[in-house]
């Protein structure tokens, strides 16, 4: 890289990947819920299934929102497509790409597409997912990566 | 409506800024303005209404603090659309014969307590959503961001249509002397505006400001003894869509629902709608439901708002002639109050005359409260001029 280069680069603002990572808070456990957050420290990604009508759901209930019938907890693929996103810019100090994954077990869940830039981000990308610590003891959140698949 | 029922008081406060004065104050000065437009007392008072910006237990203060004795009372919250669910169960609650006089208030002050569409709410430690959402930043402007992002992959609605919204408002926010944004803008100026959460700028939110509304609602005798102009409640609907165990469409919202009942009762078509008061959170909160309240096609709502077609006296739907929630007021966070407030005065021939629909006898009024792609409810409202 020359000197002039150089002297632009410290001119320009630092890009998402160079600036300090998001401090995310520990979720509040529920009782209900307490076993996903269970296995998230061991890094097994679960979601709720009813075992009546056999659908998947998210966020995980004790009934299922479709029939209220007892639901199971099971292991998914972590693997989905981004149904939509959004830079936020103004919230955090440093941009954060929020959004909504369509897993491919069905529902779709809220959370963040990391490890990649954010204006690389596109509505129908294959991801997967990463689980990311939280402050304090706090059991680590299900968020997603650009996926090759 | 078999009863139906008549707004007989409409007052908007005109503050945008209260430093000095207390929530209950404001909502106490609502009242006074609306029951004082109608020509009633304080002591006709027989019914009343507020939701979740009203302070403490909601009734139970605020009906100590203004000093009235209802015998009917509702504090269902629905967010922002809440005031326009509330003219609903009024008139439910006159046809059944609960009360009378029903007064409904809203007030707030977000501008003086510095609050933000980017701060995440706190809505207490049990809310079994949270967890999944609240560690994301999950806030109000990237909730309604996400379903415009949607919007214009499906569509292709453009960042110039969403525009056109603001400018529209705009337009008419210039003849209002309350209103806190009165310049003109122009769709090359909200494009400019800096981008706060993709697609969103920020001339496509609306403002943060301190104040207040109320609305009276009553029988039709009682309308008819009073010297006001017949502003008679002839449809209503409301409905709640969120995310649904994870099956959800962001590209509609509950509008779909609440209008179809509302058009259904008043035996009316958006074709009819000569004015309309449409909630406007966000640009694309106006686009999203004037395809789901069937003034257009779905997917067609940025071509319909496009070249000034909500402009009064330009396009073919006149929205928001007071300025609405993007450019006028939009008191605590809640912008419900103010839609039904701009359509009671269009049919009273009461707008600002730049802005007044000509001989304007049928309106509508459509809330969108709590968050677009997360948990929110529409409600609807048609009105006629009598």
């Amino acid at each position: 890289m020359s000197s002039d280069q150089n002297q632009i680069s410290r001119h320009q603002p630092a890009t998402s990947s160079e600036q300090k990572p998001i401090s995310y808070t520990a979720p509040r456990i529920l009782g209900d819920q307490a076993g996903f957050w269970e296995a998230a420290k061991s890094g097994r990604f679960l979601i709720k299934r009813c075992k009546d009508c056999g659908k998947a759901h998210w966020f995980p209930r004790a009934l299922c929102p479709f029939c209220m019938g007892e639901t199971d907890w099971e292991e998914a693929s972590g693997r989905g497509e981004i149904y939509t996103y959004s830079i936020t810019r103004k919230a955090l100090p440093q941009p954060f790409v929020i959004a909504y994954v369509t897993l491919d077990e069905g529902p779709r869940m809220m959370t963040h597409i990391v490890d990649c830039e954010p204006e690389s981000v596109r509505i129908g990308q294959r991801v997967k997912l990463v689980f990311k610590p939280t402050e304090g003891d706090g059991p680590p959140l299900p968020m997603f990566c650009p996926a090759s698949d | 409506m078999n009863q139906p029922a008549y707004i007989v008081g409409a007052f908007e406060h005109p503050t945008r800024k209260a430093p000095d004065k207390s929530v209950a104050q404001l909502h106490a000065e609502a009242a006074k303005g609306a029951l004082d437009d109608a020509g009633l007392k304080l002591e006709d008072v027989d019914g009343y209404l507020c939701a979740g910006d009203a302070p403490g237990l909601g009734p139970l203060n605020m009906i100590d603090y203004m000093g009235i004795q209802p015998r009917f009372i509702d504090s269902t919250d629905t967010g922002g659309s809440s005031y326009l669910v509330h003219v609903a169960h009024a008139a439910q609650a006159i046809a059944a014969g609960h009360c009378n006089i029903a007064l409904i208030t809203l007030a707030g002050r977000p501008r003086s307590e510095g609050s933000s569409g980017l701060v995440p709410r706190n809505w207490g430690e049990n809310l079994p959503d949270a967890p999944f959402e609240t560690p994301f930043t999950s806030v109000t402007v990237n909730s309604y961001a996400m379903a415009a992002m949607r919007h214009m992959h499906e569509f292709g609605t453009t960042l110039e249509q969403m525009a056109w919204v603001k400018v529209a408002a705009s337009h008419h926010a210039q003849h209002n002397p309350h209103a806190m944004l009165r310049n003109v803008v122009t769709v090359q100026e909200v494009m400019d505006s800096p981008m706060i959460s993709d697609p969103l700028r920020r001339l496509d939110c609306c403002v943060v400001s301190d104040g207040g509304g109320a609305l009276v609602v009553t029988r039709p005798e009682i309308a008819r003894s009073l010297k006001r102009p017949l502003v008679k409640v002839i449809g209503a609907g409301e409905a709640v869509k969120g995310p649904a165990g994870g099956y959800f469409d962001l590209t509609f919202s509950a509008g779909r629902w609440s209008g179809q009942r509302a058009f259904e009762q008043a035996g009316v078509k958006p074709s009819d709608i000569q004015y309309a008061s449409i909630y406007d959170s966000f640009t694309i909160t106006v686009i999203m439901q004037l395809e789901d309240l069937g003034f257009c096609a779905k997917g067609e709502g940025g071509r319909f708002v496009a070249d000034g077609n909500l402009i009064s006296g330009v396009g073919k739907l006149p929205f928001n002639t007071d300025g609405g929630g993007l450019c006028n007021n939009h008191p605590a966070n809640r912008g419900g109050i103010t839609k039904v407030i701009e359509a009671v005065r269009q049919l009273r021939d009461e707008a600002h005359p730049a802005v007044q629909v000509p001989n304007c006898h049928l309106a509508l009024a459509h809330g969108t409260g709590g968050t677009l792609s997360g948990r929110h409810a529409g409600a609807t409202l048609i009105m006629e001029r009598e």
